[in-house]
């Protein structure tokens, strides 16, 4: 069975995101871009299907500026057979995206999409389900477990009270949680191979998808700031401020 | 016309998150609806017609609803929401699950987490792990929100809302719920706590996580955790806060072992008061910890431990 895997470039985790002064947006100038740590969770386990047997081909799709090929590009150093590049300019909401995936998936037929639970530049975690209703197809997100077979997947999931499992029919769409398994890096062999693996390019108009944004972004701006306290010396003092001073230990 | 709150609840009575989703939706403008899917959730439906505010609560009393599945949970949002001009659910891992699924059937953006009501067709959210907070308008047309409890308080009981038994709407038969494997606790819920102790990857170990039990059981507290101490395996997944866990907002959170990464940052920063214990004094949990103490927290606990005793806790 096919594997179609969405792979979003996003702010690296690691960097401190800056809102911009006139309050348009964050800051992306000179800022390094990664994938999207949850995507490349659902690229390890697209490959590791692979690997086993149970998936015959992993295909990893983004939805971006032309750069989002780099993205791609590393999910076929790890692994991935092919991509598919949708090129946009500026933000593209999630159930824009959905529906370029949905189109994209009407034509590779694939048996499973993973996606990651949430983007961390939007948080929105959105896509996956969107893209499960718009197919009709059923879902099991925040995954942290996948057992498939032929025709149905069982998932683990992670959810507030603890982890539950749902069985779902074929085709299906799943979104990553963070301990489903750990991404490999991509190995130098891996690296040069995928430097000759195909990746088509497409835009939003190819699958009929109006990619606009609905929503209106009237500002982006910085959060109340908290300041740093004071610094006690033992717990005695820490617990006599707790009780008198913020009074916060009834 | 009116908004649809879909409430969480475990059929006995309502989850914090419900009642604090009214206050949000009343700030729309609009009458509110509350809706209970369960079964044998009269508990729940009679809690949710007490929340001032609230007009009507719909109850879907069927087994269907026994176990809450996603396909199952938006085929019957989606048959009701023709009569409605919003639907607001928590964003909870259950909340989370459906909603999107209702927002794409009825082509409409979603709203994720919202943390202010700024006009009907306005709202305050957190992007990049709450490092900027986006103001968006929506679009005329239905509104499908998923609203951060902690950002609101909680409506108050005493009301009276008409309750009306409605039909369950239709099985996909897409999906199936096996099993689950839920935490069991006396302690109160990380959620809605008035007091939460953390522990990080400093506590090296689940063992010493007891340490920290000890401490919130004196406190009535609930025990969180970072990914860090979560990914070890020191404590189940549920524990962790953060930009991807839960968010939380105690009148106190204690810190101890964290170092204060910013996706740990976005699940706590709106507690009223942090402290911090820490043996790095340059650890980023000190800029914003109300008090911070510089200490190793295999002494320090067992310390703080004797101490709460001493005094009575
Ligand atoms: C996509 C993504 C999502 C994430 N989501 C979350 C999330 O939701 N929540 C979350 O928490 N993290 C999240 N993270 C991880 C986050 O980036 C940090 O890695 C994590 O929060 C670190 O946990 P920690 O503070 O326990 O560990 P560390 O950063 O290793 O810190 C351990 C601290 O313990 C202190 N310490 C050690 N021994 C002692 C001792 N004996 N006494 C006192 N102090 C001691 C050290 O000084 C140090 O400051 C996410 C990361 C990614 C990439
Ligand atoms: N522009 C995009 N290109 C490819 N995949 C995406 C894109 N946006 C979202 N996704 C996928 O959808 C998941 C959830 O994103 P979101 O709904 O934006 O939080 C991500 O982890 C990706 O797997």
């Amino acid at each position: 069975m096919k594997v179609l895997v969405p792979v979003k470039r996003v702010i690296d985790y690691n960097v401190k995101v800056r809102v911009k002064t006139d309050q348009t947006g964050v800051d992306f100038a000179n800022v390094k871009m990664s994938m999207n740590p949850f995507d490349e969770i659902a690229v390890e386990e697209a490959i590791r299907l692979k690997e086993k047997g149970k998936a015959s081909e992993v295909i990893a799709v983004s939805i971006g500026p032309r750069e989002a090929s780099e993205t791609i590009r590393t999910a076929l150093a790890m692994g991935a057979d092919r991509g598919i590049l949708v090129k946009t300019e500026g933000e593209v909401e999630p159930l824009a995206v959905a529906k370029i995936l949905k189109a994209i998936c009407d034509e590779e037929k694939p048996r499973l999409v993973i996606t990651g639970k949430q983007a961390i530049d939007d948080d929105a975690g959105q896509t996956g389900q969107m893209l499960a209703a718009l197919l009709g197809w059923p879902q099991g997100t925040f995954a942290h477990k996948l057992e498939l077979d032929e025709n149905t997947a069982r998932i683990e999931r992670e959810i507030d009270g603890g982890l539950q499992t749902v069985e779902v029919r074929l085709p299906a769409v799943m979104t990553t949680d963070l301990r489903l398994n750990e991404p490999r890096y991509a190995s130098l062999p891996g690296i040069m191979k995928a430097k000759k693996k195909p990746i088509a390019e497409k835009t939003p108009a190819d699958y009929g998808v109006d990619a606009t944004p609905r929503l209106k972004v009237l500002k982006v701006s910085e959060p109340p700031k908290r300041q740093a306290g004071v610094k006690v010396k033992t717990v005695v003092e820490l617990l006599d401020k707790l009780k008198n001073e913020a009074g916060v230990l009834g | 016309m009116t908004t649809l709150v879909v409430a969480e609840h475990d059929n006995k009575s309502l989850k914090d998150a419900t009642a604090k989703m009214v206050t949000a939706a009343l700030q729309l403008g609009a009458p509110v609806h509350l809706l209970v899917a369960g079964h044998d959730c009269s508990g729940a439906a009679d809690a949710a017609s007490r929340l001032k505010g609230v007009e009507t609560v719909l109850v879907a009393d069927d087994p269907l609803y026994e176990h809450i599945l996603a396909e199952t949970m938006a085929a019957l949002i989606l048959s009701l929401a023709d009569k409605y001009d919003a639907v607001l659910a928590p964003a909870t891992t259950g909340g989370k699950n459906y909603l999107p699924r209702v927002a794409a059937m009825l082509d409409v953006p979603q709203i994720s987490e919202i943390l202010k009501v700024v006009a009907p067709d306005t709202f305050e959210r957190p992007i990049y792990a709450g490092s900027a907070v986006q103001t968006v308008q929506a679009p005329p047309g239905k509104k499908v929100i998923t609203v951060r409890a902690t950002a609101f308080k909680a409506a108050e009981t005493g009301g009276a809302a008409l309750t009306v038994g409605i039909a369950a709407g239709p099985d996909p038969g897409l999906s199936s719920f096996v099993g689950e494997e839920l935490s069991k606790s006396e302690r109160p819920e990380l959620t809605s706590a008035k007091i939460v102790v953390s522990g990080g990857r400093g506590m090296q170990s689940s063992d010493s996580f007891q340490l920290l039990e000890r401490i919130a059981d004196r406190l009535h507290a609930a025990v969180g955790a970072s990914r860090a101490a979560v990914d070890a395996g020191f404590v189940p997944n549920d524990y962790q806060v953060g930009q991807t866990g839960k968010v939380v907002a105690p009148e106190l959170y204690i810190a101890v072992g964290i170092s204060g990464a910013i996706q740990h940052l976005a699940g706590m920063k709106d507690s009223k008061v942090i402290a911090a214990i820490n043996k790095d004094e340059e650890a980023p949990i000190f800029q914003i910890a109300d008090y911070g103490l510089v200490a190793d927290l295999f002494k320090a606990i067992p310390e703080m431990e004797e101490e709460l005793k001493k005094r009575g806790y």
